[in-house]
């Protein structure tokens, strides 16, 4: 079998696949789920009202959506540009540090001073950590795929040193844990009693800003330029690697909000359990997104809602919750499946 | 002093050799994809559920060499599914990859938790157990370190010759690293670039897939969460320093065995009570991160590595 262009995909040649896909993979969790000795319409119907289903649960998604927005559009500027950035992990913890060094009463000011300086301070420690990698690529050739996946484990040890040296929390009756962010450092809620703080808005903010920047700006021009063809960016005069190492600087920014807004909005200080791999769960938003930066707010509820539905789920239907990550990864797999025979025609020969 | 001693005990390489063994398994796997073509990040994930699969096979009744078909036979569905995506297809091989990790690991979570709803602690299987090769275990130091390993071993020292032999000496070796060299002239001489790759990714994965069982059914004799941690990219970290070679990958294998083997014998000397146990931990990632930086600009990546081969297209 050979792949053949398609010149002008008809509607249905560009929607039937992904339809395709998402039918697949709600089949796939049925028959799981099924396994599992479950009837998979009131799994699926579980999942779908533990998401969705009342004020609590939507709440609940859309603050589980916000880092996963962050770490989706730092993926999604990384990889436009061919930059395969797998370390948003780390760039996350990061920015979580920074916030935490920062926010623990080492600047004693008021919030509208303090935060910013917070918010820049965390921005610019994952674009440093990811700013090693990049130069690795663009100085020596090492593939950043393998340093940005290790830089988390060790990223993540580093954070663990710390938890347990000079940032344990004295109060922390043991737990390897840092002080509480004092109150100036907290991200107040975006609506008096409801449990939804402005990281939610940043993250949308930033979206909007990433928009920006790729559809209106030189630099996303480039970015996707070196993304599409290195050489052809290369022959039109385009600085190839000042680009890759711009848009590590960007993406390692974005990540490290996240940190930032998961301490500064949500936990309130930081632990070795302050993220249950959002980073690694970014790429599949970005991905499912298209890696376009308003789609990526999109991805990241739907990856929230089967998080969060699948959470409530398996409390009720006692099945196991790796059901949310099997079906996102089927999900992933069969997208990119669907958007390539959109524009190609399978030809046997 | 104390570490220039801990060098010369016999324990100290058998325990890097056993280290070795299951890195040694997965980077062959790996070598052997990239050789042809294909770079696979399935390989975490593959390793995860080869665990699983073997070590669950024997703690349902299966002999250990069953359970190390069952691994290898879950490999290479996995490779199956990767290949199908990324060589006819020719989807990205970076996304596919990871896609293939997150579903391999999280099936086998599910399953694992299907399969042993209740357990508090993992259930345990007899494991492999070390067999110890008449005349050459005598030999001092090297003996009771290369020759009083357990099987699973030595079969992988024996694989290392088998690739090195099969994909330089064989027809069928040649064709793999033309498909990852010039599947161009591949597809001229009438073989199928797709075949050989598909291929080529399967067997490798099946040989990840093995390396996970290492770990339940001779390393260790329990399957827990977590339990690879990172050695499958350590192995994609492997293949670059060994420079896409069977032999110097092995070599790699090996140092990097050793030093984390002397890293964790170093935390207990009073020397390495001082300093937190993290910075050990950390040593075995940071020292793969530095083999790459020196060894990338002598690399010699197989020229259509990642490259997907659409027939009929120049």
């Amino acid at each position: 079998m050979r792949l053949e262009p398609i010149k002008n995909p008809s509607l249905g040649r560009k929607l039937v696949p992904p339809a395709l896909a998402l039918t697949t993979t709600i089949v796939i969790a049925s028959l799981l789920a099924m396994l599992a000795g479950a009837n998979p319409f009131s799994v699926l119907g579980l999942i779908l009202k533990g998401a969705f289903g009342s004020q609590f649960a939507l709440l609940e998604t859309l603050n589980r959506a916000t880092p996963l927005i962050f770490t989706g559009l730092a993926v999604a500027v990384a990889f436009r540009a061919k930059f395969w950035n797998i370390g948003a992990e780390a760039q996350l913890y990061a920015g979580a540090l920074m916030t935490v060094l920062l926010g623990t009463g080492f600047l004693p000011w008021p919030s509208a001073a303090l935060l910013p300086v917070i918010i820049l301070a965390s921005i610019l420690a994952g674009a440093f950590l990811l700013l090693i990698p990049a130069l690795l690529k663009t100085r020596f050739g090492v593939d950043e795929v393998v340093t940005t996946l290790l830089f988390n484990f060790i990223f993540l040890l580093f954070i663990s040193m710390l938890l347990e040296g000079p940032l344990k929390d004295p109060m922390g009756m043991g737990w390897p844990k840092s002080a509480r962010l004092i109150p100036e450092a907290r991200l107040p809620r975006i609506f008096e009693g409801l449990r939804l703080h402005w990281g939610f808005a940043l993250a949308l903010i930033s979206a909007v800003g990433v928009w920006v920047i790729q559809t209106r700006s030189t630099l996303g021009y480039e970015m996707r330029a070196v993304g599409l063809n290195k050489q052809a960016a290369a022959f039109a005069g385009i600085p190839i690697n000042l680009v890759l190492v711009k848009t590590a600087l960007l993406s390692g920014g974005l990540a490290a909000l996240a940190g930032f807004s998961e301490v500064a909005g949500l936990k309130g200080s930081l632990t070795l359990d302050l993220s249950p791999g959002f980073g690694y769960t970014g790429i599949i938003v970005a991905m499912l997104a298209l890696l376009n930066p308003l789609g990526v707010v999109v991805a990241a509820l739907f990856v929230a809602g089967i998080f969060v539905g699948a959470d409530s789920m398996s409390r009720a239907a006692d099945v196991p919750t790796y059901l949310a990550d099997i079906m996102l990864a089927v999900a992933l797999l069969l997208m990119v499946l669907a958007i390539m025979l959109a524009r190609f025609r399978v030809v046997r020969d | 002093m104390e570490i220039i001693e801990i060098l010369f005990t016999a324990s100290f390489w058998a325990a890097a050799i056993r280290i070795a063994s299951p890195l040694i398994f997965a980077t062959l796997g790996e070598l052997i994809c990239e050789r042809a073509g294909v770079l696979n990040l399935g390989i975490e994930g593959i390793m995860v559920a080869g665990a699983f699969a073997g070590w669950m096979a024997v703690y349902s009744g299966t002999g250990l060499w069953v359970g190390v078909c069952v691994a290898m036979i879950v490999g290479m569905g996995f490779g199956l599914l990767h290949s199908i995506l990324t060589v006819p297809f020719g989807l990205s091989q970076h996304v596919v990859g990871l896609g293939v990790t997150l579903l391999a690991t999280s099936s086998t979570y599910y399953a694992y938790r299907l399969a042993l709803p209740e357990v508090t602690s993992p259930p345990k299987i007899q494991a492999f157990q070390p067999y110890e090769i008449p005349i050459l275990s005598d030999i001092p130091l090297l003996g009771p370190a290369l020759f009083s390993q357990t099987p699973l071993t030595y079969l992988a020292f024996i694989l290392v010759a088998v690739v090195a032999v099969v994909l330089y000496r064989t027809p069928l070796g040649l064709a793999v690293r033309a498909a990852g060299e010039n599947p161009a002239a591949v597809a001229a001489q009438g073989l199928s670039v797709t075949a050989i790759r598909m291929g080529a990714v399967m067997f490798g994965s099946g040989l990840m897939a093995v390396g996970g069982a290492f770990l339940t059914m001779s390393a260790f004799d329990s399957f827990f969460f977590e339990m690879v941690n990172g050695r499958g990219w350590i192995c994609i970290a492997l293949v670059v320093f060994g420079s896409w070679r069977p032999g110097k990958a092995l070599l790699g294998a090996v140092l990097f065995a050793a030093f984390d083997a002397l890293q964790i014998r170093v935390q207990q000397t009073s020397l390495g009570t001082q300093i937190p146990y993290q910075i050990f931990l950390m040593m075995p990632y940071i020292l793969s991160i530095l083999a790459l930086v020196v060894m990338s600009r002598r690399a010699e990546v197989p020229a259509a590595l990642m490259v997907p081969f659409n027939k009929g297209e120049r």
